[in-house]
């Protein structure tokens, strides 16, 4: 099988991920201006909770799950764009 | 006057700082403002859809596919800013130069509709104004700078310094509308929140400026054809 230039790029955007733990953990601006502002307290929760904080849940190692999380975000996203290549080949009846 | 005298200062004091991306939970805004903000996001959407789809095929869906991933992952690294606040990449602008308006509106989507979804960043309810804020503002922003100045931007380093400016001045629009949005809510006085979010703003929209030329920077080396057209997705539906 050939190697798609996009499964290079889906290895390339895992790996900007791996820089997730050492991003700012300076508090979120909007929260922060919200806070300031007086409103923050009417910002109201999710109904429910999947990767919230872009943390895997169940993993102590908060490193390890910020980059878990954000692997399953990516590969998603890849999964988002390959059902679209379905559509687009369903519809074009395989030309292009 | 002294609700007046702090709107001034805002921008000034680096510990009044705001706002990391924009994406705001629920219960920021006001039901008029979300039933207008979903009105006119679904509309932007479902037109971009439309007009992508005409110049989406196996071979430009993964671009818009690597597109979007890095977008994400890039909003999870955020940059220090001042006054102990951060910032990151929106990408709307990055998009909107790579893949044309049209496609970048449904990366973006993609993008905010999966962290307010599974990431719980941004509200469900609010997620029209995320989307408006975040995507199709900020992309169509981008786009019309870029557009205007391209044909003055024959050189490499013209190319890189109008990326950078479009890039900036998407990261105000988006921060503007969001101010706006607010402030109509009735949130936050519409005096204190547009000088705040667009001073804040100013400083990330350095940080989304720099990241967008060096990005355009690698694609100008590898992928010249792709910066040199009316985006990927257009470029491909004019054939």
């Amino acid at each position: 099988m050939r190697l798609r230039w996009w499964i290079v790029a889906y290895f390339l955007v895992l790996a900007v991920v791996l820089l997730a733990p050492l991003a700012s953990s300076a508090p979120d601006g909007l929260e922060r201006f919200a806070e300031n502002e007086g409103f923050a307290e009417s910002a109201t929760d999710a109904p429910y909770s999947i990767l919230a904080d872009y943390l895997f849940p169940g993993i102590e190692n908060e490193a390890a799950a910020a980059i878990l999380a954000g692997w399953v975000g990516v590969t998603a996203i890849f999964l988002f764009a390959g059902g679209l290549t379905l559509t687009v080949k369903k519809r074009r009846g395989f030309r292009d | 006057m002294m609700r007046l005298f702090i709107g001034i200062l805002v921008p000034f004091n680096p510990f009044r700082l705001v706002l990391r991306t924009l994406h705001a939970p629920d219960g920021f805004f006001s039901l008029p403002v979300i039933a207008a903000t979903w009105a006119i996001s679904a509309t932007a959407i479902y037109v971009s859809l439309r007009r992508a789809g005409e110049g989406l095929t196996e071979r430009t869906v993964p671009v818009l596919g690597v597109m979007a991933a890095f977008i994400f992952a890039a909003q999870m690294l955020n940059f220090p800013v001042a006054g102990g606040t951060s910032g990151h990449l929106i990408g709307a602008a990055l998009a909107a130069i790579v893949l044309g308006p049209w496609a970048a509106v449904v990366a973006m989507t993609a993008v905010v509709a999966l962290q307010a979804l599974v990431f719980q960043d941004g509200g469900l309810v609010v997620m029209g104004a995320n989307l408006l804020n975040l995507g199709v503002i900020p992309v169509f922003t981008a786009w019309i700078v870029f557009s205007l100045g391209r044909r003055f931007a024959a050189s490499r380093g013209r190319l890189l310094v109008l990326g950078g400016i479009s890039a900036w001045i998407s990261v105000e629009a988006g921060a503007l509308a969001t101010a706006i949005e607010l402030g109509i809510s009735g949130t936050s006085p519409m005096f204190i929140v547009v000088p705040g979010m667009l001073g804040t703003h100013a400083l990330i929209g350095l940080g989304e400026a720099l990241i967008t030329v060096g990005a355009i920077a690698v694609i100008y080396n590898a992928k010249r054809e792709l910066l040199m057209n009316r985006g990927l997705v257009l470029t491909a539906a004019s054939k």
